[in-house]
């Protein structure tokens, strides 16, 4: 902003005037006469004409393709399986092993309730397995279930630990003590049990081992969550603080089978905070490692899910799945990826087609206009 | 002159002093009286500070005034909003960023401003001038700052005024002194100023002592022409004094020794502070546009925020059990109440209110590309183009009528004498024309070297022939630098009308030769003589029929030396007697003239050289300062006659209300007694002296005026058997030459003379001084007495004055009509000179049919001639033929036209006119002209003109140009652009105004579009959680995407994108009108962008949403290859749009997704418990490890653009616009370019044709040709018949 302002509006001077006193030293008022300020640039203009952006439509069609194909037989390369653990739209799901739980079952029962859930593989998995408990219609994503949390209280910071954050009401505190973890995220703790054993041809039960570390991301576990006064025992840490309403166990009890995994870097507790994008999700539960044999992970055969009902969803006519599922390098099983880029590939390739058409019609009437002036 | 006739505003908003007195007194500050001290200290003093702030106000001056806007207002709103915990929708410490930083940019921005100000206030308070000091007796410097109301100031010649005082002396002996005003008004030519009338004289300066009067005057007002008051003796005397006694501040003292006044005003009071009103804010049409489209994203916003409001109402109900989920009890429809305010935060950003920031800094980084423009640098006034609106640059690009004053618009104003005829022979002056023609082009090579930027030899010429000019312009402006010095003989003082080209005539040799007859012992040839008293008594006559002051820079004006002590003695070689014989009329011998020139012809060759010897050896008293002599004329034409007669050595040397002083060659200085003026009027075309001739003593009458008039007073010869065959001979050669000289386009005037007897002449002076002394009718009276006195007029010659148009003038003009501008032309001069100029100029071209509209009667008179006039167009409109009508229309009939029952009629048939001129219009009416267009036909109007009188016409149109040209700032003051050249224009508007409207256009765009897509990405994530306003994105990444990430490069955007370059441009006008249609910005497209906006956010959150559906994304994993992708796409959406990248936009756009890369990574990695509940700990580092975040990101970047990408291929393609056939020619190589411009120029012309308009031939780039003689000619001969 060189100014419209000056100074003969003001009052009739010029201060740039002191610097000529003498006549040689006349300050020449030519502005520069650079490229930037002529607007000279030297600049790239493109110009989109059906000629010009005919290579970029094929070259896109050429690229996108065979990434289409790529995912998309990565996609159908992933083995997965899901079990229902309630359904209500279907009518038969009263003849679904869980049907009891799934209706009987409120926070409130003391007694858990169990069902065993029978289905097969038809094809063994190979690699490494990944066990997931999927939920629907669950807003976890509400933005008032959201807040509720207090991230320094889970980052083990004491002082937060016995007043936490106010986000937290109404799961601030109970019996006037402060629950830790407060929040409705960590109240609605995923609580449920499962066990999974293959059932040989012979009919006895064989216990697939399922890993539960590592489910957490590594940054979670390590840095986002810690527990209050580092390794202390932490009974004693916890102690003045009250257990979340819906839980049977306070936090530090949460894996009885290893220490490590137990107050606010419980693996299960982690997965669970982070909450998810959209209503119908899933959270990885267990892991079962590859083999070292070359025996598959699960072979092809009946399973049984051994389902410990605590988690109620009929509240929120929500439902439960169990997934099993191995995984790629683009994550899990998902063709949308894949047919999309197919399609938009083939779309630009059929439009690179039409410009072509379009630059023989119109491109060459121009040119030749050309050339007759 | 309409000089000091400016629009008096604000004078009712004071109308009392403080102290509640309608009067101010002043009396010498070195009173004793207590009560008469208090009354001055409660004058405001001479300090001015025209800051805003002071160092403590700075804050809470600044957010109070910015608040006063509509915008911040919205956002503290949302601010506050944010802290509301029932709707807040982040942490209430994010949600003021936007505010904070919008205020911050704005802070700084006025801060500098202020700065700047207090600069230059600080150095102005800082002046030094003399104040009388009681306690020593005598005068002190002091600082302009401690001048206080009832100080005694004494100032020296070329001193600045400090404040307004009243002049108690002056070192001249007749008590005036002279001041220029160009600072306060830019007049250059000097005004009088006088003292008090009656003051007792007190020897040789005043005492300030003894100075006991009191003033009353009126309180302090902007009237720069009124000042009302009396003084007071001690005698209790009263002595009114008037405008003519004060001292205006920041005027420069000239030609007088000391002055010494006493302040009346100080500070802001003093006229010069109370004139002076800051920058103009007008409102551009693009943003009232933009604000209907604020307000349509406003609609957008509330429908969004009600859908969400609702659907949470709704989705709420629907849950059974909510305390498991969402842990509070409020019922849905609170719950929905509430949540349309989260809602209103969190979409806040579809709200462009950093656009307004945007806009303000793109305006402030066009204008300075604007007036850094090479090509608007004048060398001859060292000045660029100003820009002092600051807001309506896009305007220039969408102008469709413009007005146009003439003379010093049109054309130079410059009056340069080129040929004259005398007694019937013609004298032709070639090598003044070809000294013209030199200047004429040194000019065009000066204009071609700023266009191609090459140095050539030319050029510098150029320039050293205007260093004079320069350095005179500077010294103007810095005159007070130089008030110690003595005026240095290198700054010559510049005055108006006096430029080297119009001082340096060249005279004709063979006229010259004629003169020196005069000097040379041979003279008294007798029938040589007789024409020699012709030619003597012609430039006697341009040297003393006018008005022009003299003055010589070093010594006081009217004190030349010479009218002291007269000096007729002084004649050279010949008698009195020898020269009365001379003036003696001779009767008879008139004979074969042609053999006496031959005879001239052989004369001494050397006489010219005698003569000056035989000047230089006799008259040194007069000489040395002869070269210094400066004409301060009214008119330029009368400079430029006696410039003219000096060249002859028939110089004008003093001139005092009695006498003149004239030097004649051969005779020295010769005292001519002044006896009348009869001043130029309107109706008599013409002026007179009345003087008693120093030789003759005879009463002669020399009179100057249009040729028509004077023609006709010279038609009757009183002895008509003596003079009748000399003088029928002489009119008749000298009509002959009058007609060739219009038809080269020069300005005519004739000369004549009459001697009166004595008996006569005191007839006709009892009758005039009747008329003079009349109160009933005396300007009837004086007007007939004065043409009583001009009759029988003996016809001496007439004179051939150019009035240049200026350089590229017609091309301008006829690039703006190819523009689809409508050019008028506004101005006070008569009928033929308007069409004259217009002609010259192209305006109204041969084909062209010229309507004029002159009624003087009646209203229904004029109705009927303009409903005539409708259907004569509308005829020649279905005739083929004719290729436009040019309209005039005279000051008399535009009153008729502009009252309300006729305007209607006069617009339509304006409209169809291809150009419309207005001639003898009033100031008023040209902006009543300009208004009535303006609202009526609802167009940008844009008003050019140099001088006072086009100031209204300026302030009323959509943007007003000033012109800084001879006639003064005052157009300049109240324009909101200046440039020097009127062909400026065309680059201002053609390339300038553009650039600014697309690249402002499409930065508007871009941004509605930004805002809409990014704000929708979270508006669909709302039916996914239950419309409970929850965001998908840490909120610090969401605020800062807007304010950081995607702010510069739209701004870069609006302010170098450049669709097709400028030479373009120029070269094809027709690309100016898609700025006119506002093609750039139409509803339409805004709607458009709009749907593609909406498309692109669709794409860009549902892509990602069904590659994630059903996984075991969280929240933010979710959000991040949105966010990418969005910024991506916004980035990439400008590439697309944009006409030009360079290296700058490369850096910015590559610049802008880094940051935001590189942000979200580190504060994914570095923020562990920050900005709940949106944690990013870990999200980003994470997601962008993998490949599904970038297989996502492509995928939705090329689908998200494919739309606009093809649509843009497939419509430059299949119907490419005319700026884009431009832009594809600018690709070309320069051969093809050439060839494809002559092809676009073919079929415009031939679609004109189609349409019926123009003429092939006028649609071919000319080479700059400036008088045009050829088309003038041309021009004449298709006008001749309308005009008779």
């Amino acid at each position: 902003m060189a100014s419209n302002y000056n100074a003969k509006e003001e009052d009739g001077h010029q201060p740039a005037a002191i610097g000529h006193g003498g006549a040689g030293t006349v300050k020449n008022k030519k502005p520069d006469n650079t490229a930037f300020k002529q607007q000279r640039l030297p600049a790239w203009q493109p110009i989109l004409t059906a000629g010009t952006v005919l290579p970029a439509f094929f070259v896109i069609g050429l690229i996108f393709i065979p990434i289409g194909i790529g995912l998309f037989v990565t996609s159908n390369n992933i083995k997965e399986l899901e079990v229902t653990l309630t359904n209500y739209s279907v009518w038969l799901a009263i003849f679904h092993p869980c049907y009891n739980c799934s209706q009987s079952y409120s926070w409130n029962s003391t007694k858990p309730c169990t069902c065993s859930v029978p289905f097969s593989l038809d094809q063994p998995f190979e690699s490494n397995v990944f066990m997931y408990y999927g939920l629907s219609n669950f807003y976890q994503n509400h933005r008032r279930y959201v807040k509720s949390r207090d991230d320094s209280q889970l980052n083990g910071d004491k002082a937060s630990l016995k007043s936490p954050s106010k986000e937290c009401e109404p799961y601030r505190t109970s019996d006037e003590k402060p629950i830790a973890p407060c929040g409705a995220i960590a109240n609605s703790l995923f609580n449920d049990t499962l066990e999974l054993y293959y059932i040989d041809p012979n009919g006895s039960r064989t216990a697939i081992p399922l890993v539960k570390k590592g489910i957490a991301w590594w940054t979670d576990k390590h840095v986002k969550f810690r527990n209050p006064g580092g390794n202390d025992n932490l009974t004693v840490v916890f102690q003045g603080t009250s257990k979340p309403v819906n839980w049977r166990k306070s936090v530090y009890e949460l894996d009885p089978s290893d220490p490590d995994n137990n107050g606010f870097i419980n693996e299960d507790f982690i997965v669970w905070m982070r909450t998810a994008a959209l209503p119908t999700f899933r959270k990885l539960y267990r892991i079962i490692h590859k083999k070292p044999n070359m025996t598959p992970t699960l072979p092809l055969g009946r399973y049984i899910l051994e389902v410990t009902y605590n988690y109620p969803v009929r509240s929120f006519e929500g439902r439960k799945r169990m997934i099993l599922s191995t995984i790629s390098w683009m994550g899990g099983k998902n063709p949308f990826l894949g047919i999309a880029y197919i399609t938009v590939g083939s779309v630009c390739f059929f439009l690179g087609i039409v410009l072509l058409i379009i630059h023989h019609k119109y491109g060459n009437r121009n040119h030749s206009a050309d050339i007759r002036s | 002159m309409y000089s000091l006739e400016r629009p008096v505003q604000g004078q009712s908003s004071c109308p009392k002093d403080r102290l509640g007195r309608k009067r101010r007194t002043v009396v010498s500050s070195l009173t004793e009286d207590e009560e008469l001290t208090e009354i001055l200290k409660s004058y405001s003093s001479n300090k001015v500070t025209t800051t805003k702030y002071s160092f403590l106000s700075f804050i809470p001056k600044n957010l109070f005034e910015q608040l006063h806007r509509f915008a911040n207002i919205y956002f503290i709103f949302l601010a506050a909003l944010n802290f509301v915990p029932v709707v807040n929708a982040f942490q209430p410490e994010i949600s003021i960023i936007p505010i904070l930083l919008v205020l911050a940019v704005t802070a700084v921005k006025d801060l500098w401003e202020d700065y700047r100000k207090h600069k230059s206030d600080k150095f102005i308070n800082g002046l030094v001038c003399e104040i009388y000091s009681r306690k020593r007796q005598m005068y002190v410097d002091q600082r302009w700052q401690d001048v206080h109301v009832g100080d005694f100031v004494r100032l020296s010649c070329n001193e600045i005024i400090p404040a307004d005082m009243l002049l108690l002396y002056s070192s001249d002996p007749h008590g005036v002194c002279y001041i220029e005003t160009a600072n306060l008004d830019g007049e250059t030519n000097l005004k009088q100023r006088q003292v008090v009338r009656d003051l007792p004289r007190q020897g040789s300066e005043l005492t300030p002592e003894n100075f006991h009067s009191r003033i009353e005057c009126e309180n302090p007002n902007n009237d720069l022409s009124r000042f009302r008051g009396f003084m007071e003796y001690p005698s209790k005397a009263r002595v009114g004094l008037h405008n003519n006694n004060l001292l205006l501040r920041s005027c420069t003292i000239r030609n007088t020794e000391t002055v010494i006044g006493i302040v009346v005003y100080a500070g802001h009071e003093t006229k010069a502070m109370k004139n002076n009103n800051g920058p103009r804010y007008k409102r551009s049409k693009l943003e009232r546009r933009l604000n209907v489209d604020v307000l349509w994203s406003v609609v957008l916003l509330v429908i969004m925020c009600l859908t969400a409001a609702i659907g949470h109402g709704l989705w709420l109900r629907n849950l059974k059990d909510t305390s498991f989920l969402i842990p509070d009890t409020t019922s849905p429809a609170l719950s929905g109440f509430y949540l349309f305010w989260t809602m209103i935060i969190v979409l806040q950003v579809l709200i462009p209110i950093s656009l307004y920031v945007s806009i303000e800094i793109v305006k402030l980084c066009q204008i300075f590309f604007i007036q850094n423009d090479v090509d608007f640098y004048n060398e001859y006034m060292d000045s660029r183009i100003q820009c002092r609106a600051l807001n309506i640059t896009e305007d220039l690009g969408q102008i469709q009528y413009v007005f146009s004053d003439k003379t010093g618009t049109l054309t130079e104003n410059k009056m340069v004498f080129r040929r004259c005829t005398i007694a019937g022979v013609e004298y032709p002056h070639e090598e003044n024309a070809r000294r013209l023609e030199v200047y004429k082009e040194d000019e065009a090579m000066g204009c071609s070297h700023t266009l191609k930027s090459r140095a050539s030899a030319k050029s510098l010429s150029c320039k050293s022939l205007s260093c004079n000019r320069s350095s005179v312009s500077l010294h103007t402006l810095t005159g007070h630098s130089e008030g110690e010095e003595s005026p240095s003989p290198t700054l010559p003082q510049h005055s108006a009308f006096s430029s080297p080209m119009e001082k340096d005539i060249v005279p004709d040799p063979f006229l010259v030769q004629k003169l020196n007859c005069l000097s040379s012992p041979l003279f008294l040839l007798r029938d040589a003589s007789m024409e020699l008293t012709y030619i003597v008594d012609f430039f006697m006559a341009l040297a003393i029929c006018n008005t022009v002051v003299v003055s010589s820079p070093n010594q006081p004006r009217h004190v030349v030396p010479g009218l002291r002590g007269i000096l007729v003695s002084r004649t050279p070689l010949k008698s009195l007697e020898d020269i009365k014989m001379l003036f003696q009329p001779e009767e008879g011998e008139h004979g074969s003239w042609k053999g006496e020139e031959d005879k001239m012809l052989h004369l001494n060759p050397g006489a010219w050289s005698v003569l000056e010897n035989s000047n230089g050896g006799e008259g040194p008293p007069s000489e040395p300062g002869a070269d210094e002599l400066i004409y301060e004329a009214e008119s330029p034409d009368e400079a430029a006659l006696v410039h003219a007669a000096r060249a002859y050595r028939c110089t004008l040397q003093g001139r005092s209300l009695e006498r003149l002083l004239v030097e004649l060659p051969g005779m020295g200085s010769l005292a001519v007694r002044l006896l009348h003026i009869l001043p130029f009027d309107s109706t008599r075309k013409r002026m007179s002296v009345v003087v008693r001739h120093p030789l003759t003593n005879q009463v002669v009458v020399y009179t100057k005026g249009a040729d028509s008039v004077i023609m006709d007073l010279a038609e009757s010869p009183k002895g008509a058997e003596q003079s009748d065959g000399r003088q029928g001979h002489i009119r008749e050669q000298t009509q002959k030459h009058l007609d060739n000289y219009a038809r080269e386009g020069l300005r005519t005037l004739c000369i004549a003379k009459k001697v009166q007897t004595s008996t006569e002449y005191d007839i006709w002076l009892k009758r005039h001084a009747f008329a003079e002394t009349s109160i009933e009718n005396r300007e009837e009276l004086l007007l007939e007495s004065a043409q009583r006195l001009e009759t029988n007029l003996t016809l001496l010659g007439a004179t051939g004055i150019v009035d240049r148009l200026q350089e590229e003038v017609p091309e301008t003009i006829e690039a703006l009509q190819r523009a689809g501008v409508k050019v008028w032309v506004l101005t006070g001069d008569k009928q033929e000179t308007a069409i004259n100029i217009a002609c010259a100029c192209k305006l109204l071209r041969t084909t062209d049919q010229l309507l004029t509209a002159n009624c003087d009667s009646k209203v229904n008179a004029c109705k009927a001639l303009l409903l005539e006039l409708r259907t004569e167009v509308e005829r020649g409109e279905a005739a083929e033929g004719t290729s436009g009508f040019t309209l005039v229309v005279d000051g008399h009939t535009l009153d008729f036209a502009l009252q309300e029952d006729l305007k209607g009629d006069f617009l339509e048939l304006s409209r169809r006119c291809r150009a419309v001129v207005c001639c003898r219009s009033t100031p008023l009416q040209k902006s009543h002209v300009v208004q009535l267009v303006r609202d009526q036909l609802r167009v940008m109007t844009l008003a050019i003109g140099d001088g006072a009188n086009d100031v209204s016409m300026i302030q009323v149109a959509d943007v007003g140009i000033g012109i800084s040209g001879q006639e003064g700032m005052q157009a300049v003051m109240s324009s909101d652009f200046a440039i020097s050249r009127f062909k400026h224009l065309r680059k201002l508007l053609l390339v300038h105004g553009h650039w600014c409207y697309t690249r402002l256009a499409n930065m508007i765009l871009y941004f509605f579009y930004k805002n809409v897509m990014y704000v929708n990405l979270l508006f669909w994530y709302q039916f996914f959680c239950g419309f409970s306003g929850s965001v998908m994105t840490n909120s610090w990444v969401l605020i800062f995407f807007n304010l950081l990430f995607t702010s510069a490069p739209p701004l870069l955007y609006g302010i170098l994108d450049k669709d097709v370059s400028a030479d373009t441009l120029i070269k094809l006008p027709e690309l100016y009108k898609s700025g006119q249609n506002s093609k750039a910005y139409l509803p339409s497209t805004f709607w458009l962008t709009m749907l593609d906006a909406l498309y692109q956010s669709l794409v860009c959150f549902f892509i990602p949403y069904f590659a994630y559906a059903g996984s075991d994304a969280d929240m933010l994993s979710f959000g991040s290859p949105i966010n990418a992708s969005a910024l991506l796409i916004i980035l990439l959406h400008q590439v697309i749009e944009s006409r030009t990248l360079t290296w700058l936009h490369v850096l910015v756009l590559v610049g802008s997704a880094l940051f935001y890369f590189s942000f979200t990574l580190v504060f994914s990695v570095v923020c562990v418990t920050c900005s709940p509940p949106t944690n990013p700990l870990g999200v980003d580092k994470l997601q962008m490890s993998q490949p599904l975040f970038y297989g996502v990101c492509a995928l939705t970047t090329v689908l998200a653009l494919l739309p606009r990408f093809l649509f843009h291929a497939l419509r430059n393609s299949i119907s490419p616009s005319d700026t884009l056939k431009a832009a594809l020619m600018d690709q070309l190589n320069p051969d093809n370019y050439c060839r494809r411009m002559q092809h676009w120029n073919q079929t415009q012309a031939q679609s004109k044709a189609r349409g019926l308009i123009i003429n092939v031939e006028d649609l071919d780039i000319k080479i700059p040709d400036f008088i045009l003689p050829k088309e003038l000619k041309e021009c004449r001969a298709a006008t001749g018949s309308v005009l008779s």
